[in-house]
């Protein structure tokens, strides 16, 4: 099949800018085939290359001695000791949700879940961070509901407890929803597999589903702002198939158990194209692909269409040729295409034959050592306006406009979509703080969560970037679990604008020293960049997933508030109003700057709530919404009435960092008073527990009445 | 008591099966559905939840016709127990072993959560554990929980006290609020909540260990 001519609209269709294609022809001293421009279109892309962001990438802490694998394999891998590694990353998959929302939503679990066991470890949590546009806007509802399906419908039949996320609505993501997808799994930390190749003519084998023409160009659309052609770019999502995902992991894991997976890597974004090349670039070695051999389910597919397409639920693998008979036997059993499609090779090649005519040959370690990389010129973001006057305003009023939003409804719609409970091992399912699972057939646990206030971040990066993963740690530490590691999916807007860049370079210098100062150093991570449409771009949303541990002596501070306990505060109060949640939803305003965050206080403040943990029945951090929302949510779970001294409106809406409330009997609550005051961490009793009402200052209402109003937030939206 | 569990490729919930029939006492074979025999001395079989074969059409279709489906009949026809638990209803009432079919959540959503159930018959393995009438909490997770049969079934269900369990507050649509049906012998139960999510401490909710315990005690007395 003769394939198109290069031309320079060719060219620009791939995505790929003049200089780059100056440096294309460099490499090859020749005009690239059209196969082979394909391919540097999608390894050279934003969303494979990481083009914009490695240098501030780099930036970010990685290490620690918790830390077993850190970023730039499938996923991280960290240390929860008896030998055992807690495996996980996050993934956007927000350009193809807002495309077709079921499908990408599900190909974006799809997608996390395959980076987790690809590794060698089988998935045991789930989460997902969801930000739509606002309630009213004509395509958020199908798009909430096409989502929320897609997430359930993979995630539910892969068989993978989703445990926790987030979900927002703002008029930003009216024209680009973000969809990040978390998953994590366990392993043996001596049995991690990974992606280096090994050896010089060793069977490239291809397992999974067929290949077809689905997807092909993914990357490079997601890599692209979106205009009114949008409709025309739906062919380029892939469809996904968690039953074949389910029989690939059982037999991936299954033929790991044999010792003949010497290196693998699954086929994501780039499909074949990016798998192969990863494989040799780590290893050292070059590859020669037959494509002839590659299984496809369409007809006729060329080696363009073969290279590019990102079909979902394949993997490619480097096999030990001594057990190619034991490794066969293993997919057969599954009923899954095992194909050798090619073999490693001793030099810096990546060579692509099709029926015996060479399509593609090209320098391997060009196509990612080599990836273009840029210092794109970036603007720090000015200092935030100061706030302006803030009315008060009666505090049950303002609670229930908080709990009857859409933004602070309780997420029992959604949750009730996703199966919270399969593999046995939920302790804590999702609605009321960190998810929490046990490690099978031991007493360790281990909790999850993800957080990031998108409007802190706009208003001031730095400061946003560290509330982000303050609030992770905090989420974590208020079940009683040990901050280990962090995943971060940072998805902003254009980055050739000084602007954007700007928020990108705050946000990372933000998390950055986060993650330090609190030793949850990132292990993996992803980033969506052209989030925008016409020109607009959304919040900077890095959205942070966290994991901690509870040990097998420890208990999780799982509790309820009970009659009589009393409500006592954690951290310093000072009424910080600005960008905070009663802001935007009471008075619709988004001024003022975003709460500082004082790392040595949330690091003493965490640390007394997890060495406390015994005196301690209910606790809960204290994020957006602040003390009003956070004792009415301990209230609602523990189905009980809460008094709160306090009704003025910055103590009962600010949104001060490193805080906590505590349920506690009289006694238990004196013994943390003590503690305390030796740790030097400030603690108030601010109100108690009991009876059937709220009440905050001298304004009251029915807890029965704010759990209606609460629980139906959410339905009377979008159901 | 000799149980097994019967794995599809799309199963995801067997291991949860075998971890409370276990805690139970039981020892626990797994059978592969492409197996054509169970293990010698079965006493009870175990069809789990999960998406046997992707269920992208009718769930549980293409499971009722596997091999494994065989010996199961001959086991259930010689009076063995049969429990189906969520996508394990589904493959006995698409195998014909129980009445009916489960259609789409009359929502049309899948629905995760715990809900109450009244104990309509003591009177089988499965359900001797609690009192009759007695109110127990168990989690579901499912989209096709629908309980659908003709009024001449379910009126002949009601009347040989073949319904198992109720849902106190209807979830799903299922008709008069069925949420598992015993087989003629009541030897083969089908049920769509989740007993094994309720098996133990750390579960929050042990209501389903019940089960699983009296319904080994009440086989090793038999």
């Amino acid at each position: 099949m003769t394939e198109p001519a290069i031309t320079e609209d060719l060219i620009e269709a791939h995505g790929i800018k003049p200089d780059e294609y100056a440096e294309i022809l460099n490499i090859l001293g020749r005009e690239p085939s059209f196969t082979e421009l394909g391919i540097f279109s999608a390894m050279w892309n934003e969303h494979c290359s990481y083009k914009s962001s490695k240098k501030w990438l780099r930036t970010l802490p990685t290490d620690g001695p918790q830390v077993i694998c850190g970023p730039g394999e499938n996923a991280g891998v960290v240390d929860i000791g008896d030998g055992q590694a807690v495996v996980f990353k996050m993934e956007s998959h927000n350009h193809p949700s807002y495309i077709e929302p079921y499908q990408g939503a599900a190909t974006g679990v799809g997608g996390i879940l395959r980076d987790v066991f690809t590794m060698g470890a089988r998935p045991v949590a789930a989460m997902n961070a969801l930000s739509f546009g606002r309630p009213d806007h004509p395509r958020t509802r199908a798009l909430v509901h096409g989502v929320v399906e897609g997430v359930g419908g993979y995630g539910n039949a892969f068989g993978v407890p989703t445990v926790g996320g987030e979900l927002r609505f703002h008029t930003a993501y009216d024209g680009n929803c973000l969809v990040n997808a978390f998953a994590a799994g366990l392993a043996d930390a001596d049995k991690i597999f990974y992606s280096a190749a090994s050896g010089v003519g060793r069977p490239v084998v291809y397992l999974g589903a067929k290949t077809g023409r689905d997807g092909v160009g993914g990357a490079t659309m997601a890599s692209a702002e979106f205009d009114e052609t949008i409709e025309e770019k739906r062919p380029t999502v892939q469809v996904g198939d968690p039953f074949t995902e389910k029989r690939l992991m059982e037999a991936c894991l299954e033929l790991m158990q044999t010792g003949a997976v010497i290196s693998i890597q699954d086929m994501g974004a780039a499909g074949l194209t990016c798998s192969a090349v990863e494989m040799g670039d780590k290893g050292g070695l070059g590859v020669r692909l037959d494509l002839e051999k590659v299984p496809t389910r369409e007809e006729n597919m060329t080696a363009y269409e073969m290279m590019l397409s990102e079909s979902q639920e394949r993997m490619l693998m480097v096999l030990d040729p001594a057990k190619e008979a034991e490794a066969k036997a293993v997919f057969d059993k599954w009923d899954l295409d095992f194909a050798i499609v090619g073999e490693t090779i001793a030099e810096d090649r990546f060579l692509i034959m099709h029926h015996g005519e060479v399509k593609a040959d090209m320098p391997l370690t060009k196509l990612s050592g080599s990836a273009p990389e840029y210092d794109r010129p970036w603007e720090p973001t000015p200092p935030a306006e100061p706030l302006g006057d803030v009315p008060e305003i009666d505090p049950v009023d303002g609670l229930k406009a908080l709990l009857s939003s859409v933004n602070y409804g309780a997420r029992t719609w959604v949750y009730e979509q996703y199966d919270s409970q399969v593999m046995a091992d939920t302790v804590a399912t999702p609605g009321f703080g960190a998810g929490v699972i046990r490690v099978h057939g031991t007493d360790k646990m281990l909790a999850f969560t993800s957080d990031v206030t998108p409007r802190y971040v706009r208003a001031n990066p730095v400061e946003g970037g560290k509330q982000a993963v303050a609030e992770a740690y905090r989420n974590l530490s208020a079940v009683g679990a040990l901050p280990l590691a962090t995943t971060d999916n940072l998805n902003f807007g254009n980055p050739e604008k000084p602007a954007i860049m700007g928020q990108f370079v705050g946000a990372i210098q933000g998390i950055g020293a986060a993650c330090s100062a609190l030793d949850m150093p990132i292990v993996s991570g992803n980033v969506s960049l052209y989030n925008e449409t016409d020109g607009t771009g959304i919040l900077p949303t890095p959205t942070i997933g966290a994991v901690g541990l509870i040990a097998a002596d420890e208990t999780p501070i799982l509790g309820r508030a009970r009659e009589g306990d009393l409500l006592l505060l954690v951290g310093e109060t000072t009424g910080h109003l600005g960008q905070s949640a009663l802001l935007a939803e009471v008075f619709n305003r988004e001024d003022g700057d975003a709460p500082a965050v004082d790392l040595e206080a949330e690091r003493r403040n965490g640390t007394f709530i997890r060495e406390n943990r015994d005196w301690i029945a209910a606790c809960s951090d204290l994020a957006d919404g602040g003390l009003a929302l956070a004792a009415f949510e301990m209230a609602h779970a523990s189905g009980i009435g809460v008094q709160i001294d306090a009704g003025d409106t910055p103590t009962l809406f600010g949104e001060d960092q490193a805080r906590y409330i505590i349920a506690a009997g009289f006694d238990a609550a004196e013994a943390l008073m003590i503690a305390a005051g030796q740790a030097g961490v400030r603690l108030q009793t601010i109100g108690r527990f009991g009876g059937t009402a709220v009440q905050l200052g001298h304004s009251q209402a029915s807890l029965g009445e704010l759990r209606l109003a609460y629980e139906g937030a959410l339905a009377e939206a979008f159901a | 008591m000799k149980a097994v569990v019967t794995v599809f490729p799309g199963s995801n919930c067997d291991r949860d099966m075998k971890v409370a029939l276990e805690r139970a006492g039981c020892s626990v074979t797994m059978v592969w559905h492409k197996d054509t025999a169970l293990p010698e001395g079965t006493d009870l079989v175990a069809v789990p939840g999960g998406f046997s074969f992707g269920d992208y059409l009718r769930c549980g279709a293409i499971a009722a016709n596997a091999p494994i489906l065989a010996p199961l009949r001959a086991h259930a026809e010689r009076g063995g127990y049969v429990l189906g638990v969520c996508n394990g209803f589904q493959v006995l009432t698409e195998a014909g072993l129980l009445p009916g079919a489960l259609l789409r959540n009359a929502g049309l959503k899948y629905i995760c959560r715990t809900v109450g159930l009244s104990i309509s018959t003591t009177n089988s393995v499965f359900t001797s554990a609690y009192e009759q009438d007695a109110r127990i909490a168990l989690p579901i997770a499912h989209h096709d929980g629908n309980y659908f049969a003709d009024e001449a079934t379910l009126d002949r269900l009601e009347g040989e006290g073949r319904v198992a369990m109720r849902y106190t507050d209807n979830p799903n649509g299922s008709a008069r609020d069925i949420a598992g049906i015993l087989s003629e012998n009541a030897r083969v139960l089908g049920m769509m909540p989740h007993p094994e999510r309720a098996a133990e401490s750390a579960h929050g909710n042990e209501d389903g260990a019940r089960l699983f315990a009296h319904l080994t005690e009440a086989v090793l007395r038999a």
